[in-house]
């Protein structure tokens, strides 16, 4: 019976796969030529900003490039004034960028007279060309302390002009990546939770199948060679299918290489929380040992270019992702709901004594969860991977928010746990219209302190059982 | 440290003042009517609409009862009628959807479970709850309750609670003896056999010198033997002048001791009386008789099984909402 | 390979300030865990607080070092009762999971730029140290045989430490051995059963959380005094874990057991570093060619051995080294 689960969950990604491919295909030229491929747009060779020399006399520089990196390019842009001022506001010196894009302003005095002071470098936006901001509206001028007898090099990164939003369009705009951060985010907590309600274990070793599922498509991705079918580039698709097996594989290895046997023995939940705190620090950096600690990009919708749909923003990448994570979680909740190992999978969470006198095989449910607990976890990596870039911490990173959304939506609850996903990740975004971004998180894990305040159970919990 | 109450400190045996208390109120319970909710000459709890429910389940629902001070009440019913339950409700382990009770006059409404306790009201689980990495010395030396050593900064100074520890040990030494587990003194709890845990629990209740002992099927898994004994431990609690309310299914036992008997079914009260009245009362054979048994479940039925486990879930969840 | 160095500055480290930080920290975990059965996974949050208090009490507002001290373990205490309120009445899973957050609110709270005036952000704070410096007895290296070797600064550091801990640990021997430290011990085994005996569970929780909580502070001043410098990657959730393995390797509900597992701990360490550095190092004509390890990779041999020894030492010894299986104190089996 658990077979016909498992094709369930294996095969609607893959229809899904296909169904999407189609929708790129109607969709035209909607999306961006392949981000990552390492060849350049055949556009005219611009020149190049080079560093001045070294000189040998005994003052110090400011020197920058100011360069337009937009889609993938990188021009110089010239004719743009910089002054340099000291710590009273007193300008001590301006330039001019050239036709490659390069400034060069020396500071007054020799070496000695400057070391530990600390300059403003300003730009004059007016100057920028026509079109053109920076990309950080705010940031017109950088503090440089200098602490070294050499020259100091800055640069002020060019953007679009930024386009006025009103707060309702960045909202909404927010409210999209909250979603879809959600998605993924549900999809890891939904496998954590079913294997919490199966198990009793709170494993802290979750994130490292989420990472797993990123790494290993991210493998298949840089196979040589693209895949295609009628023209049309599958290889994150293929990649993420074989990224989901591998990772209900790996769940299941899990199981039957450790859980279980401790299961046996009869070792008690605590001692398997901190075993997998032990799993966790060892895959993390066997990861690391394997795959190094860069940032790593798939090949496939890098910069895929907006879509304007009524008051909505959004890329053909976030569709992708919506469109894959619903489908997943929703054959999830139906397997769980209609299928006989679904419901044998509620009646173990929900009272595990009773379902094994009543004639289901316990460790066989468990062993199955384990394998979908892990293919969903390994999903959720391989899309956050896909819209945000990862690394060998990236399971790691979002456990913590895993936790809070399953414990806000109740320990060991299905629907909980989507629930919780949805609250944490839509706060995420959208806390930022108040609060600062580099706070988001702590916004998120604020909420999840304030609501075990109110409703200790979670959202969907229940209460224990005494005596 | 002087005990919270008048009762006397020393529960080796009964006492004249004790036994005399006993046998006026086992006399005062001569005229009270055989009926569910029957008023008491001297109830020392009192409990008025108490329900609780879990998800569609109401597992308690009793309109009025009382407990007659200084006799031993018997709480019986089939499994799953709720007196666990009930149980938890009395003591501040759960909280009841409505009601209000009370102990010796007190009101006991979001008292929270160590106070009640502290008031003299201890309680046993049904499931033994032994502190299994404590001896069992250990686990007789918590019963006693306001232990100066207990709070923080007096406990770095041992001489401040050596001669109350003293006292304890003492008292905990006699009532080992009389439970038949002084042998086992210095063994972890967690070694001891699963009737020698009921004693152990019944034990630590006493160190607490309770004015009313709550047992939760104390006979459960207590061989034959042994259980003559323990039957006259409990007469012998009443006897020292404390009340004695318990839940247990074996009957002989509740026909040999207890001055009253209480039956719930389905949550509610549905009789009361002396015990030979109260079992030959046809609405206790009926719920006895009626109630569903557990049985070996045949392959066929899990697919029911199941089945019914899906309905719970969705009722619980709906009734979370 | 240079197995004297190895050898000496592995013991350098065993008992040098950084053991010194795990032992307290893992004293406040074994009040905590070892005793009571709270899963405390935010030790660092609390380490951090107390550490950052004083730092920025000297260094950001000019207040007295000693009033930073001072400060630091009441608001670790503070800490301690905003973290227990909502999840002591909970399952014990509950409190993991909320100290785990609050290790990284603390953490990204005392990092971020909005509060860069007050904890320097990423950068941290220095210039704190001039007080607890001026009491240095020591004016010189201290050196002991030829092999281990101390700045006036460490040994400074280790001499105050070291006596913190052993206090500490006598601290934790008076109250384990009290009736408080049996309601402790018996809480962890059954807290309902505490309970219907009359304690104040929730109380006693609260107390050991706080109490945990400060020798946390205690190990949050020695980390930063000993490099006279703070920032919040010193207080990673990783900090945490490493002292629950401390614990569990001198084993739990043991007075002396995170001293001598703090001491191993940082012994195996730093011999597992310097193994494999050496065995990787270009210059001296590598035991392990590049292909196989590279020194990047060298350097995380450490955490991939602990990481299995952590699960190991769960599995099969979960009283810990010198522990007896009897008085195990955790749920093992
Ligand atoms: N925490 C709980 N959640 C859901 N249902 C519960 C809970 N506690 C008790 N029940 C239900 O309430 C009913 C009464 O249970 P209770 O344990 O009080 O019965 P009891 O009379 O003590 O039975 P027994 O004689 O078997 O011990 C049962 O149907 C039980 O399933
Ligand atoms: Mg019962």
């Amino acid at each position: 019976m658990h077979v016909r689960l498992l094709r369930v969950s294996v095969l609607v990604p893959l229809l899904l796969g296909v169904f999407f491919a189609l929708l790129v295909s109607t969709s035209g030229g909607a999306q961006a030529s392949p981000a990552g491929t390492s060849v350049a747009p055949a556009a005219v060779e611009e020149p190049e900003c080079v560093k001045p020399k070294e000189r040998d006399d005994d003052t110090i520089h400011v020197q920058g490039c100011l360069r337009d990196k937009r889609g993938g390019g990188d021009k110089p842009v010239p004719g743009v004034t910089i002054t340099v001022e000291d710590d009273q506001g007193k300008v001590v010196g301006t330039g001019e960028t050239d036709e490659t894009g390069l400034f060069d302003i020396p500071l007054p005095g020799s070496t000695i007279d400057v070391l530990g002071k600390t300059f403003t470098i300003k730009i004059d936006t007016k100057t920028l060309p026509e079109g053109t901001a920076l990309q950080d509206p705010k940031q017109v001028s950088l503090k440089q302390k200098i602490n070294l007898e050499t020259d100091v090099f800055v640069t002020f990164p060019i953007d679009d002009k930024p386009e006025v939003e009103s707060d309702l369009e960045r909202a909404l705009d927010l409210a999209v990546g909250g979603i879809v951060f959600s998605l993924c985010l549900a999809m890891a907590a939904l496998g954590l939770s079913m294997i919490f309600g199966t198990t009793g274990l709170t494993n802290f070793a979750h994130g490292e199948l989420i990472t797993f599922g990123a790494i290993v498509a991210f493998w298949v991705d840089q196979w040589p060679g693209d895949i295609t079918i009628g023209g049309l580039n599958i290889t994150f698709v293929v990649a993420m299918v074989i990224g989901f097996v591998a990772s209900g594989a790996f769940g299941w290895l899990n199981d039957k290489a450790l859980w279980a046997p401790l299961r046996r023995r009869g070792t008690g939940l605590i001692a398997m929380m901190i075993v997998s705190i032990g799993l966790s620090i060892f895959l993390r950096n066997v990861y690391q040992y394997a795959a190094g600690a860069n940032n790593r990009n798939y090949s496939q919708y890098g910069n895929a270019a907006p879509i304007n749909w009524g008051w909505f923003t959004f890329t053909s990448r976030d569709v992708f992702v919506v469109v894959i994570s619903v489908a997943v979680l929703g054959a999830t909740v139906l397997a769980l709901s209609r299928t006989r190992m679904g419901k044998a999978t509620r009646a173990v969470a929900d009272n595990p004594a009773l379902s094994a006198s009543s004639g289901i095989d316990v460790e066989r449910v468990i062993n199955v969860v384990w394998i979908g607990g892990a293919a969903l976890a390994g999903l959720s990596g391989i899309l956050l991977g896909l819209t945000q870039g990862f690394n060998y911490q990236l399971g790691f990173k979002v456990l913590l928010l895993v936790f809070a959304a399953v414990t806000l939506g109740g320990l060991g609850t299905i629907w909980g746990s989507i629930i919780g996903a949805f609250v944490i990740g839509i706060f995420i975004e959208v806390s930022t219209l108040f609060i600062p971004a580099e706070l988001k998180y702590v916004g998120a894990l604020v909420i999840l302190i304030l609501v075990l305040l109110v409703r200790p159970q979670g959202i969907l919990g229940r209460r224990e059982r005494i005596g | 440290m002087p005990a919270e109450t008048n009762l006397p400190t020393n529960v080796e045996a009964a006492t004249p003042e004790g036994l005399e208390r006993s046998r006026a109120a086992r006399a005062a319970l001569k005229q009270v009517e055989t009926e569910p909710g029957a008023k008491k000459p001297d109830p020392i709890v009192i409990a008025d609409n108490i329900t609780r429910t879990f998800g569609g389940l109401t597992a308690v629902d009793v309109e009025h009862v009382e407990i007659q001070r200084g006799v031993i009440t018997a709480l019986i019913g089939p499994n799953g009628a709720g007196k666990t339950t009930f149980f938890n409700l009395l003591t501040g382990f759960d909280r009841p959807d409505t009601g209000s009770w009370s102990f010796n006059g007190t009101s006991l409404n979001k008292v929270p479970a160590y106070k009640v306790a502290r008031m003299g009201m201890v309680r046993t689980f049904q499931l033994t709850k032994v502190l299994a990495k404590l001896t069992v010395l250990e686990n007789m030396r918590v019963g006693a309750t306001r232990q100066r050593g207990e709070s923080f900064f007096s406990a770095m100074f041992a001489p401040l609670w050596r001669a109350e520890e003293e006292a304890n040990t003492e008292k905990a030494n006699h009532l080992l003896e009389r439970f038949l587990l002084i042998k086992k003194r210095e063994d972890f709890a967690g070694e001891l056999s699963g009737g020698q845990r009921k004693l152990l629990e019944m034990a630590r209740a006493l160190m607490a010198d309770p004015e009313l002992v709550m047992l939760d099927e104390p006979m459960a898994g207590v061989n034959p033997a042994l259980k003559q004994s323990l039957l006259g431990h409990v007469k012998s609690l009443r006897d020292e002048g404390r009340t004695v309310l318990f839940v247990e299914h074996d009957m002989d036992m509740v026909r040999d001791i207890s001055d009253w008997v209480i039956v719930m079914a389905q949550g509610k009260v549905i009789a009361e009386g002396p015990p030979d009245s109260v079992m030959g009362d046809q609405r206790v054979i009926d719920a006895y008789l009626g109630a569903h048994h557990d049985t070996a479940l045949t392959f066929e039925e899990e697919e029911r099984i199941l089945a019914e486990a899906e309905k719970e879930l969705e009722e619980e969840a709906e009734s979370n909402d | 390979m240079d197995f004297v160095s190895l050898f000496g500055d592995s013991i350098q480290q065993a008992i040098g300030p950084t053991a010194i930080v795990y032992a307290l920290a893992a004293i406040g975990l074994n009040i905590q865990f070892g005793y009571t059965g709270l899963l405390n996974f935010g030790q660092a949050a609390f380490m951090a607080v107390g550490g950052y208090t004083m730092a920025a009490f000297v260094s950001t507002w000019g207040l007295s070092f000693w009033l930073g001290i001072v400060a630091g373990l009441g608001l670790t205490a503070v800490l301690a009762l905003l973290l227990g309120i909502p999840t002591l009445r909970l399952r014990a899973d509950y409190l993991a999971i909320v100290t785990i957050a609050a290790a990284e609110i603390v953490r990204q709270v005392v990092g971020s730029v909005s509060l860069k005036d007050w904890f320097g952000g990423q950068d941290g704070l220095q210039e704190f140290s001039d007080t607890f410096r001026s009491y240095n007895p020591f004016s010189d290296r201290i050196e002991v045989g030829t092999l281990v070797a101390w700045s006036a600064n460490d040994a400074w550091v280790m001499l105050v430490g070291w006596t913190l801990v052993l206090l500490c640990c006598l601290m934790t021997w008076l109250l384990v051995r009290s009736p408080w430290g049996r309601v402790l011990k018996s809480i962890r085994e059954d807290e309902d059963a505490v309970r219907s005996l009359g304690k104040n569970v929730y109380s006693y929780k609260m107390q050991s959380l706080m109490l945990g909580g400060m020798f946390g502070a205690l190990a949050g001043f020695c980390v930063a005094l000993r490099s006279a410098a703070i920032n919040p990657s010193m207080f990673a959730t990783d900090v945490t874990f490493f002292a629950y393995t401390v614990l569990l390797i001198g084993g739990a509900a043991r007075v002396l057991g995170p001293v001598v597992g703090s001491i191993i701990f940082w012994f195996l360490i730093t011999f597992l570093d310097l193994f494999f550095s050496q065995a990787t190092n270009p210059s001296s004509g590598p035991l392990i060619p590049p292909s196989i390890m590279t020194e990047t990779q060298a350097s995380l041999m450490r955490f991939i051995f602990l990481g299995l020894a952590l699960m190991l030492l769960m599995i099969f010894r979960p009283q810990g080294i010198f522990g007896d299986r009897k008085e195990l104190a955790i749920d093992a089996r």
